[in-house]
């Protein structure tokens, strides 16, 4: 059985390139898959913890964060769109001020 | 029963408030003197209920309902007739209806809606006046005592759009508030150390107690303090200076409100609690010589004022101030005696003055009348007979009261006090019999600035000739329910009155009126005469003898000044200019009070209260916080740059913090 620090470590590299994408890309649909990686990184330790503990709570919650992500990505996804029209850019440091 | 004296005047009030403007003129005066009318029947047949009554019983009592109950303080809304406000609530209904159907008259140049405000302000005034009078606790009292004092502040400035008016009720109603709020510290005095507001109840406990010596005992403090809202009610100094303004008002109301009953309310306070002042002689010399100051002063003043109105004002403050003196010589019945034949006379007196003005069209200077004896045979006659009243001619009301008053100061030992009081006799005949002479006698001012009178000068209308008569009979007659015993009469008012006097179950006679009395009850059951006795009596016929002269004396200088040698006056005024001026601006009191506390006042609310404590501390506080939530905002925004990357990167710095911390703690 592949020890429960491999699953870690696997989740913690995952979490860091969504990290990273999140500070380092200028695009934000990129962003938005960026953070997408990061949930889906917690996700794997948590059914890691889930079954290292003989529970399936781990497993639970996961369908939950599988599910409020995906209504994240379709919220995200329209005030991109949203803000596309506005702009004719994707890029977040035009969207610095509150009102225009 | 009870309740029903002060609800049918209130019944009228809301009549009158509510419906009046759509009511004609004479339905909402017949309404307002009908339920006068009506209240002073039930206080009729109250009264003879009263009567018939045991001496020793004669109390009726009417809880309405229990107003404050908290732990072991009661009060209830109690109503209680006893003798005293048995003759009070007579006065008070008897006088007011009178004075209600002359203003049906007086008024009824004011269109509808003014017309129904003023009989229902007048109605209104009756009813808190009949609390006054009927409470059997000092709260009920207070709740008529304000009533009556705003009643005076709205009558006052009836005419509120004349600026003198308004600030007149103004100045009454301030001033009236200075004494209230020592009425009320008297109250919480005595609630806290008797633990109860109910007369008798109060009457009871401090009739066991020793009479307090010195000023400071709870009792003389408490005493003191209700005799100061006395002066504010009462007009007595120092704080009178609001009755003369009070004239601004109609006529009628300077009748009923300050001359015949409101007015009075202080030295029925101090008669009610007769066994609570008894107990504190320093208040009770305080109050005699507050009283006496007050008679001389507002005397003096009476003699050089104008205005028709101005003097008979002084003239009451003067009255006032000889019933005070009274009071404070423990001649309680003579006190209330004055108050009862005053309330006749000086009612009288005001609306024949009113009857003057009504027939002047308004003109209230008496240097711009004279010789209206012919014209107005009527108010003539009748304001005569008030002037000979109060100027204490034997066998009128005002010499039975006035010289029971100078007897019982005389009696006392306080000479001064007497000296003063008979100057003041003196003054009264003087100043009253100046007015008529002015008035009533001579030729018409030709100087007067007005135009001609004469063609459309006419007498009183019958309704306020009615009321004129009624009342020049009741101020010649008035006088003899209060004989004294010299006279071979029986003063049966003061045999009346002397229960509500003593602590309830108390028997035994006190204080200087109750010993007259006795003396002249056993110089009749047993018809010894002892040699004291003959001596107060012989004091007392000399003492008679004097005052009526110093009237007729009066009386005589009047004329001789005003009637034979009219240049003399203003001699007498070129001569003594320095003291004419002095009491033509009332010895200045009102310059005085001005400078000394209303200036200040004034001044401090402006420097220190509005530009100091409100525009610098409230103010101050509100743009304070202001600023400092600017300022602080200002910093502040710089950290909202809008880019999401440096919120997530702020986050995330954050949570690798707080990790940190955890981790290597």
């Amino acid at each position: 059985m592949i020890p429960l620090g491999h699953y870690l470590i696997v989740s913690a590299i995952l979490f860091a390139i969504g990290t990273a994408g999140v500070f380092l890309r200028r695009n934000l649909i990129t962003i938005l898959l960026s953070i997408e990686i990061m949930l889906n990184a917690v996700n794997l330790s948590f059914v890691a913890f889930g079954r290292q503990l003989g529970s399936y709570d781990g497993q639970i919650i996961t369908f939950f964060v599988i599910t409020v992500a995906a209504a994240e990505a379709a919220v995200g996804l329209a005030v991109i769109i949203a803000l596309y029209r506005h702009r004719e850019s994707l890029n977040p440091d035009a969207f610095t001020s509150l009102r225009w | 029963m009870l309740a029903l004296i002060p609800l049918f005047p209130l019944i009228g009030f809301v009549i009158n408030a509510a419906l009046g403007r759509r009511l004609p003129k004479s339905i909402s005066g017949a309404i307002a003197c009908a339920v006068m009318v009506a209240s002073f029947a039930v206080s009729v047949m109250s009264v003879l209920t009263l009567v018939g009554l045991p001496v020793s019983e004669r109390v009726m009592e009417q809880t309405v309902y229990t107003w404050i109950a908290s732990g072991d303080f009661v009060v209830d809304m109690t109503l209680r007739l006893d003798p005293l406000a048995a003759l009070m609530i007579l006065v008070v209904t008897g006088i007011g209806a009178l004075i209600h159907i002359y203003s049906t008259a007086y008024m009824h140049e004011e269109v509808g809606s003014e017309f129904a405000r003023y009989f229902s302000y007048l109605n209104l005034f009756a009813a808190f006046m009949l609390v006054l009078v009927l409470g059997a606790n000092f709260l009920v009292m207070f709740v008529g005592w304000e009533g009556v004092g705003l009643c005076s502040y709205l009558l006052i400035g009836f005419w509120f759009k004349r600026k003198s008016a308004a600030d007149a009720g103004k100045k009454a109603f301030v001033v009236n508030r200075i004494g209230d709020y020592a009425f009320v510290l008297g109250m919480l005095l005595l609630v806290v150390r008797f633990g109860t507001l109910d007369f008798r109840q109060l009457a009871s406990v401090v009739a066991a107690l020793p009479p307090e010596q010195g000023m400071f005992g709870v009792v003389s403090m408490a005493t003191l303090l209700l005799f100061i809202g006395a002066t504010g009610k009462s007009a007595q100094i120092p704080l009178y200076t609001w009755l003369p303004d009070a004239m601004e008002g109609p006529t009628p109301v300077s009748a009923l409100i300050h001359a015949a009953t409101m007015v009075t309310a202080g030295v029925y306070m101090i008669g009610r609690n007769a066994v609570l002042f008894s107990h504190a002689p320093a208040t009770m010399l305080i109050v005699a010589i507050i009283g006496a100051l007050t008679a001389l002063m507002a005397g003096t003043i009476g003699l050089v004022q104008n205005d028709i109105k101005r003097v008979l004002a002084y003239s009451t403050v003067s009255q006032l101030g000889l019933m005070f003196l009274a009071m404070g010589m423990g001649a309680f019945g003579a006190g209330i005696f004055h108050l009862y034949t005053h309330a006749f006379f000086k009612a009288l007196l005001f609306l024949g003055s009113g009857a003057v003005i009504h027939a002047l069209h308004g003109e209230q200077d008496i240097r711009n009348m004279g010789g209206l004896r012919r014209y107005l045979p009527i108010t003539y006659w009748t304001f005569l007979i008030g002037s000979l009243a109060i100027a204490g001619i034997p066998g009128l009301a005002g010499f039975f009261s006035k010289d029971e008053i100078l007897y019982e100061t005389y009696h006392a030992g306080h000479w001064i006090l007497w000296t003063m009081a008979a100057v003041t006799s003196l003054l009264t005949a003087t100043y009253m019999f100046r007015l008529v002479f002015l008035t009533f006698y001579g030729e018409r001012r030709e100087d007067s600035h007005l135009a001609p009178f004469s063609s459309h000068v006419h007498d009183a209308p019958p309704a306020m000739a009615l009321v004129l008569i009624v009342l020049a009979i009741g101020s010649a007659v008035a006088g003899y329910v209060g004989v004294p015993s010299v006279l071979g009469g029986q003063n049966r008012l003061g045999e009346w009155l002397e229960p509500s006097f003593q602590a309830p179950g108390e028997t035994a006679v006190a204080g200087g009126f109750q010993a007259e009395t006795a003396v002249a009850g056993g110089l009749q059951a047993s018809g010894v005469e002892t040699e004291a006795e003959v001596e107060n009596a012989a004091l007392e016929l000399r003492l008679m003898a004097i005052s009526s002269a110093i009237a007729i004396a009066g009386i005589a200088l009047a004329a001789f000044i005003w009637v034979r040698r009219r240049d003399l006056a203003a001699a007498i005024a070129t001569r003594f200019r320095g003291l004419y001026r002095l009491l033509l601006n009332k010895y200045y009191v009102d310059e005085l009070y001005d400078a000394a506390v209303v200036k200040p006042i004034r001044t401090g609310s402006e420097h220190v209260l509005w530009q100091g404590v409100d525009e610098g501390v409230i103010d101050g506080a509100v743009n304070g916080t202001a600023l400092v939530v600017a300022t602080g905002s200002g910093v502040l925004r710089r950290l909202q740059t809008g880019s999401v990357r440096a919120y997530a990167g702020s986050m995330f710095i954050g949570v690798i913090v707080i990790l940190g911390f955890y981790l290597w703690r």
